[in-house]
């Protein structure tokens, strides 16, 4: 009984939390938009039994989605989210590894502060911490100040409401989820593994690049995965700091939502959106599991 | 030219291939090589030996390159270490830990080296099938280092430190992580190895037995200095100071006042025990405290008296049957413990001495030596 139970708890929630939400935002982008609430229709009624489900079922179709493919804006702005969001990624590792090298390789009692450091950001709530960046940011914020003040600049540069905005906000907001697992990763590292290779006539950057990136390869995978993922669907950045010039696919679904009070075709965005982050988690898992059976062959 | 016969520490005139000059090494306070000076001969089988924290990994790791001298030079084949970086030294070290790339299977971790020098691809290949053969871990060239055994882990790490044919082969603690079975064999295959290869090895360990077997020179070290640097049957016959004797095998201290006699010195001991005689030419003045060092196989037990001039009586405390031998510890009637060693040549069940008998032990002018540090 308590084996059950054990192994049941976690499908439980895999399955009320995830699989059952799913289930319900597909069958939302099967329906076509209505005003009433809920704001879509056919709406199953199980009065009618059987039939009632087949009629509920034969209402179910791919118009959405078909829709989709029409309005090129829908594509562009998949395609800028996968954009940004690549771009940010590598903004983000290539600020957050040194970030977590140098944490790595600081006294053991050093570690700690810079861990709480990394985290401290988090307890000021995400949507203030954007807010600021406009403050920072904007014609008359500090920086641009700050760069009139120091004469490096004569006029006021137009940082806010452009590409490069964005990315600041999405490195900044994100950056500790790139640099909590390749500080895992590093800290795990044996330092004599380094002296070894210097001792086999590595020199240390080539030992850098032949042991130490390919054996914290899986921090740095997992910090681009977490990164890459939350930013594909990011909303509050690009609104806040990137103006109406910047299009991601989180804003799109955001106004069909809210303003067009089109649910079904906002499912069918949101259902995309989650397929295109599907594939590439399911094409690295397969070759991980390949790269496995490679070795114990 | 030095005649064959001499072993090259004899020969004033030979010239050494590791040359530690006046080294001393600190680390903010603690001082971790003490003016040191040390010649180490090409071909030689070298052992650092001694307790943790007496330097010895520091001296190995400034060979390498890890660590520089804060004072002193350190010269490999005439040339000074001091500006070479580690990986531009003619030194390999096979680390205590193997450190062995797990990223990488056995043949690339062999091939690393010869990698890095950019050997060309046929010559590498042959150079890693040699290292493989040498080290019989043909069958486990395209494995990774987690899916082999201890054992083989450790002969991966020895032939990756050969491969580049290195001048000198630093080995931390080598044999540290093997049990004991397996750490004997691997001391005869080391040697072997050592032999064929003709590569000079410095070996680090705190296992007085390994440095033993393995070494054609032992440095036993304290607190950052050499105390005695020998081969193995000088410093375990003829010692040079108390901590030596203790720390190499197993010894009985005595400790007495010297009195000059004509071929050695007379030790008074103990009251109500007879003086022992031991031979030696050593200089010792009367009424010094010196101690005697007899090694208990060097010990006869019996229970009649014997005839030599050294013997004492009393009652067997302790018996430690080892199989092959057994270790008597007999306390005198002064309270002194004497440990005398026998090898068990007839079976148990006829053994002639037990528990609680009075007997005799004796030993020559010669067994013993006299220590005066």
């Amino acid at each position: 009984m308590r084996r059950y139970f054990l192994i049941i708890t976690p499908y439980f929630w895999l399955i009320s939390l995830f699989v059952i939400p799913f289930l319900i935002v597909i069958r939302i982008s099967l329906s076509d938009p209505e005003i009433s609430i809920p704001p879509y229709t056919p709406i199953l009624s199980l009065e009618e039994g059987w039939s009632g489900l087949l009629q509920f079922l034969r209402q179910l179709d791919l118009d959405n989605y078909i829709f989709l493919t029409q309005d090129a804006l829908y594509w562009k702005a998949y395609l800028s989210s996968l954009r940004i969001a690549a771009f940010s990624t590598i903004i983000a590792l290539f600020v957050g590894f040194p970030i977590a090298y140098g944490m790595a390789k600081v006294q053991r009692k050093w570690q700690t502060t810079l861990l709480i450091l990394i985290i401290l950001p988090f307890w000021t709530s995400f949507l203030i911490r954007v807010y600021s960046w406009i403050g920072i940011l904007s014609t008359e914020g500090y920086l641009n100040q700050v760069l009139l003040g120091l004469g490096i600049i004569n006029q006021p540069l137009t940082l806010l409401n452009t590409p490069f905005a964005v990315y600041v906000g999405i490195t900044y907001t994100y950056l500790p989820f790139m640099v909590l697992p390749i500080y895992a990763s590093l800290e795990k590292l044996d330092y004599s593994l380094l002296e070894a290779a210097e001792d086999l006539g590595c020199s240390q950057i080539s030992a850098f690049w032949l042991i130490t990136v390919p054996l914290c390869r899986a921090g740095i995978l997992a910090g681009c995965f977490l990164v890459f993922i939350p930013t594909l669907g990011e909303i509050i950045i690009p609104s806040l700091l990137g103006g109406s010039n910047t299009l991601m696919i989180g804003k799109v679904l955001w106004e069909e939502f809210f303003n067009n009070r089109d649910w079904p075709v906002a499912s069918a965005v949101a259902v995309i959106l989650l397929i295109i982050l599907i594939i590439p988690i399911v094409l690295f898992q397969r070759n991980e599991q390949k790269q496995q059976d490679l070795g114990t062959r | 030219m030095p005649a064959d016969d001499i072993d090259p520490w004899d020969d004033p005139t030979a010239k050494p291939l590791i040359r530690f000059d006046r080294v001393t090494k600190r680390f903010g306070e603690f001082t971790a090589i003490n003016n040191l000076s040390l010649n180490i001969f090409e071909t030689e089988f070298f052992a650092l030996l001694g307790p943790s924290g007496c330097g010895k990994t520091t001296l190995m790791r400034m060979l390498a390159g890890f660590e520089s001298p804060t004072e002193g030079h350190i010269f490999l084949s005439g040339q000074d270490l001091a500006p070479i970086p580690p990986n531009k030294r003619m030194v390999n070290m096979m680390f205590q830990s193997y450190a062995l790339f797990p990223h990488l299977t056995i043949y690339d971790n062999i091939a690393f080296g010869l990698r890095r020098q950019k050997t060309p691809k046929a010559e590498l290949a042959e150079r890693v099938d040699e290292m493989l053969n040498l080290t019989r871990l043909e069958k486990f060239a395209h494995r990774k280092p987690d899916q082999i055994s201890g054992g083989q882990r450790q002969r991966v790490a020895l032939a990756r430190s050969l491969a580049k044919k290195p001048k000198l082969l630093l080995l931390d603690e080598p044999l540290g992580a093997l049990d004991k079975k397996l750490r004997q064999e691997t001391q005869f295959e080391l040697m072997d190895i050592q032999e064929k290869t003709g590569t000079t090895f410095v070996i680090v360990t705190h296992d007085q037995e390994e440095a033993m077997t393995v070494a054609s020179r032992v440095a036993v070290m304290d607190e950052g200095q050499l105390v005695q640097v020998s081969t193995p049957d000088v410093i375990y016959e003829m010692p040079n100071s108390v901590y030596v004797a203790d720390f190499i095998g197993d010894v009985n201290l005595i400790e007495g006042k010297a009195k000059k006699v004509e071929d050695g010195i007379d030790l008074n001991w103990a009251e109500n025990q007879p003086t022992l005689h031991c031979k030696t030419n050593k200089s010792v003045s009367n009424g010094q405290i010196c101690h005697l060092a007899i090694r208990p196989e060097k010990i006869t037990i019996q229970s009649d008296t014997p005839e030599t001039k050294n013997k004492v009586q009393g009652t067997i405390l302790d018996i430690a049957y080892l199989g092959n031998i057994s270790t008597y510890h007999v306390q005198l009637s002064s309270g002194h413990v004497i440990k005398a060693q026998t090898s068990n040549t007839r079976r148990i069940a006829r053994r002639s001495f037990t528990w609680e008998d009075t007997v005799w032990l004796s030993w020559t002018e010669t067994a013993g030596i006299v220590l005066d540090k």
